[in-house]
C-alpha cells in the first residue's frame, strides 16, 4: 500500500491522492489558500501519456466557480470520478451545483479550505463554514458528507475515502479543511496510482450514470426536479432514508485521553490539533483533560458526544469561529453537563496556551 | 525528544528552504516533523518565518508560541522572536544588521557571523546552510547523514550538484557559532 514516504504540503496531498484514487477529473478555479491543489495537478500533468504521472486524468482551469461546479455535475452524471476544491467565497458561488447534486444524487468529491469570511473576508484559516457544510449552504433537504481532516496524511488519505462513500451512497462528499492544513508540510505515505475505472467498471459502478443506453433498460434520467410533489416526498424520504443509513454506519471520530477525562475538548481539523497540545499541557499540569475529534463533521459523531456527557464534568468547544459546531455538541449533550464555546475568527488562530486558558476560565473554574 | 523552532528573517534569505531541509532530513531519519510557514498576504523584501517541529511522537499543534529554538536573521526577527523563547531555551542570531542585542539572561544566546563570511567567501548563496550548521553544532536533532539525505531530497535533481557546496557551509557554520551567554 506504501508507496513512498514524502513531506509535502495539505493541499499538494490533496491533488496528488485526486490521481492516485483514479480521478477522472478535476475542474477549478484558483483561489488562496488552497491554489496548489490545481498547481500541483498542473505540474504533475496527468493526462500527459509521456508525463510520469499519466492517469488520463483530465484538469481543467474554468472560468468561474460556477463554471466548474457545473463541469463536475455534467462529468459526474456519465458515472466518473469527479472533483474540484475552491475555498469559502468560491464555495458559496457552487451553493447552487451542491444542492442540484445532492438533488440529483451525484458522487462527486468537492474539497473546501476554508478562509475568514463573512463576505470576501481575509484569506487565513478560519473554521466559520461548518453551518455552511453540515446544515445546508444550498437549499432544500439534503446533506453533503463532510470529512474533516486534521493533518496532511488525512488530507491524502480522505481523498480515497471519499470516493467510496461518494459512490457507495451517491452523494457528494465535502473535504472541510482550512489554510493551515493546506499550507504546512508533514509526512505524508503516498499510495501507488488505482487505475482509472474502464468502461465496463464505470458502468458496472454507475448503473445509473448517463454514459448510453443499452436495449435492456429504459433511459437512466439526471435530473433535481419532479413538479409532482408526491413523487418529491417519496424521493426525499429515500434521502432522509440514506442521511439515516451514513449516521448508523459511517460516522467518524478520535477519542485522545478520553478514558480517565473531568473534561474534554471537542474539535476538528486544526482547532483538533491545537487543543492536542493544550491537552498536553493540561496534563503535565495534572488535569485529566481529553479531546475529541469528530472526524465526519457530518454525520457528527452525537452519540459519542452523548456517551462523553455521562461521565465527565464540562466540554469546552474550540473552533475558528464564532461558535457552530457547539450547538451540534450541545444537541447530544441534552443539557447535562456545562458546554462552553471558545473561538478566534477572522483568520485568527489561537495558541495552545489561550485556549487552555479557556478550559480553566470558563470550564474547570 | 520533541525540538520546536522558528526561523525567521527577510524573504530570500533562504529562512523557509532552510526549514524544509532540516525538516526533510527528519524525515530522513524516520522522525515526525512539521514545516508550516507564516502565511498571509506577503511581499517581496518583506518578513518570513517558518516554524519547524522534529519529534520523536505524534506532533500536535502547528500553530505554538513558545519556542525551544528562534533563529533570527534581522533586527525584526529578534524583536519579535527574543520572548518566544521557552525558560532556558537557545536564540541564535546573525550580528549582520543587528543594533541592539539580545538581553535576556534566562536563555542561551549564540550568534553566527553567517551573512560577514558568505559575502567574504563569496558564497552568500549558501548563507542559510551556514546557519542551519551553527544550529545543528548546538543542538544536532539530526545526523549529518541524514542532513545529506535531506538535501538530496529537498533540492531538485538539476541542483545535486550543489549537495558538497551546502555541506561544507554547514560544516563552516559548526565552526562559526560563538556563545554570547549561556545559563
Amino acid at each position: 500500500m506504501a508507496k513512498e514516504l514524502k513531506l509535502m504540503k495539505g493541499n499538494e496531498a490533496i491533488a496528488r491522492a485526486m490521481i492516485a484514487s483514479g480521478t477522472d477529473g478535476y475542474f477549478g478555479y484558483p483561489i488562496t489558500p488552497q491554489s496548489e491543489v490545481m498547481e500541483t495537478l498542473m505540474a504533475e500533468r496527468p493526462w500527459d501519456p509521456k508525463g510520469e504521472n499519466y492517469t488520463g486524468m483530465v484538469v481543467l482551469q474554468a472560468e468561474s466557480e460556477l463554471a466548474s461546479i457545473n463541469m463536475v455535475y455534467g462529468g459526474a452524471a456519465t458515472g466518473k470520478k469527479v472533483a474540484t476544491s475552491s475555498s469559502s467565497p468560491g464555495i458559496s458561488l457552487m451553493a447552487e451545483g451542491l444542492t442540484y447534486l445532492a438533488g440529483a444524487e451525484i458522487p462527486c468529491v468537492i474539497m473546501n479550505a476554508m478562509r475568514g469570511g463573512p463576505g470576501l473576508g481575509t484569506i487565513q484559516p478560519a473554521q466559520s463554514d461548518y453551518f455552511q457544510s453540515t446544515k445546508g449552504g444550498g437549499h432544500g433537504d439534503y446533506q453533503l458528507y463532510v470529512l474533516a481532516p486534521s493533518s496532511v496524511q488525512e488530507m491524502y488519505d480522505f481523498v480515497f475515502d471519499a470516493w467510496d462513500i461518494a459512490f457507495k451512497y451517491r452523494n457528494p462528499v465535502l473535504i472541510l479543511t482550512d489554510g493551515a492544513i493546506g499550507q504546512c508540510m508533514e509526512k505524508c505515505y503516498t499510495r501507488d496510482n488505482v487505475p482509472r475505472w474502464t468502461e465496463e467498471e464505470r458502468r458496472a459502478n454507475a448503473p445509473w450514470g448517463t454514459w448510453g443506453k443499452p436495449a435492456t433498460r429504459g433511459h437512466n434520467i439526471i435530473t433535481s426536479l419532479e413538479l409532482e410533489s408526491s413523487r418529491q416526498e417519496v424521493f426525499n424520504q429515500k434521502l432522509q432514508a440514506k442521511y439515516a443509513e451514513m449516521k448508523e454506519k459511517e460516522v467518524r471520530y478520535e477519542a485522545l485521553n478520553c478514558d480517565d477525562a473531568d473534561y474534554v475538548f471537542v474539535a476538528y481539523g486544526t482547532s483538533a490539533r491545537i487543543c492536542m497540545k493544550s491537552m498536553e499541557l493540561a496534563r503535565a499540569k495534572g488535569l485529566k483533560v481529553g479531546l475529541l475529534r469528530p472526524i465526519t463533521l457530518y454525520p457528527f459523531p452525537t452519540k459519542q458526544v452523548a456517551e462523553l456527557a455521562t461521565r465527565v464534568k464540562g466540554m469546552l468547544c474550540v473552533e475558528m469561529s464564532a461558535g457552530q459546531m457547539i450547538e451540534d455538541v450541545k444537541l447530544a449533550a441534552d443539557c447535562k453537563i456545562p458546554i462552553e464555546h471558545y473561538g478566534r475568527f477572522g483568520g485568527i488562530i489561537p495558541t495552545p496556551e489561550e485556549v487552555l486558558e479557556a478550559m480553566e476560565n470558563k470550564i474547570i473554574k | 525528544m520533541t525540538e520546536e523552532i522558528i526561523i525567521a528573517g527577510f524573504g530570500g534569505q533562504g529562512v523557509l528552504s532552510m526549514g524544509k531541509i532540516l525538516a526533510y532530513s527528519g524525515v530522513m531519519e524516520d522522525k515526525e516533523v512539521l514545516w508550516m510557514p507564516s502565511y498571509g498576504p506577503e511581499q517581496r523584501g518583506g518578513t518570513a518565518n517558518v516554524t519547524v517541529i522534529v519529534s520523536d511522537e505524534r506532533i500536535s499543534s502547528p500553530i505554538i508560541s513558545k519556542f525551544d529554538t528562534a533563529i533570527v536573521l534581522n533586527q525584526q526577527s529578534l524583536d519579535k522572536f527574543e520572548k518566544s523563547v521557552k525558560p532556558g531555551g537557545m536564540l541564535i542570531y546573525d550580528p549582520n544588521g543587528i543594533t541592539h542585542e539580545p538581553t535576556r539572561r534566562d536563555i542561551n544566546i549564540y550568534k553566527i557571523p553567517a551573512t560577514e563570511k558568505a559575502t567574504e567567501k563569496g558564497i552568500a548563496k549558501v548563507f542559510n546552510m551556514i546557519v542551519l550548521g551553527g544550529f545543528l553544532k548546538l543542538k544536532p536533532i539530526v545526523g549529518s547523514e541524514f542532513i545529506h539525505k535531506g538535501l538530496e531530497k529537498s533540492l531538485p535533481a538539476r541542483h545535486h550538484a550543489l549537495i558538497p557546496q551546502n555541506e561544507e557551509a554547514i560544516e563552516l557554520g559548526k565552526t562559526l557559532i560563538e556563545p554570547v551567554f549561556t545559563l
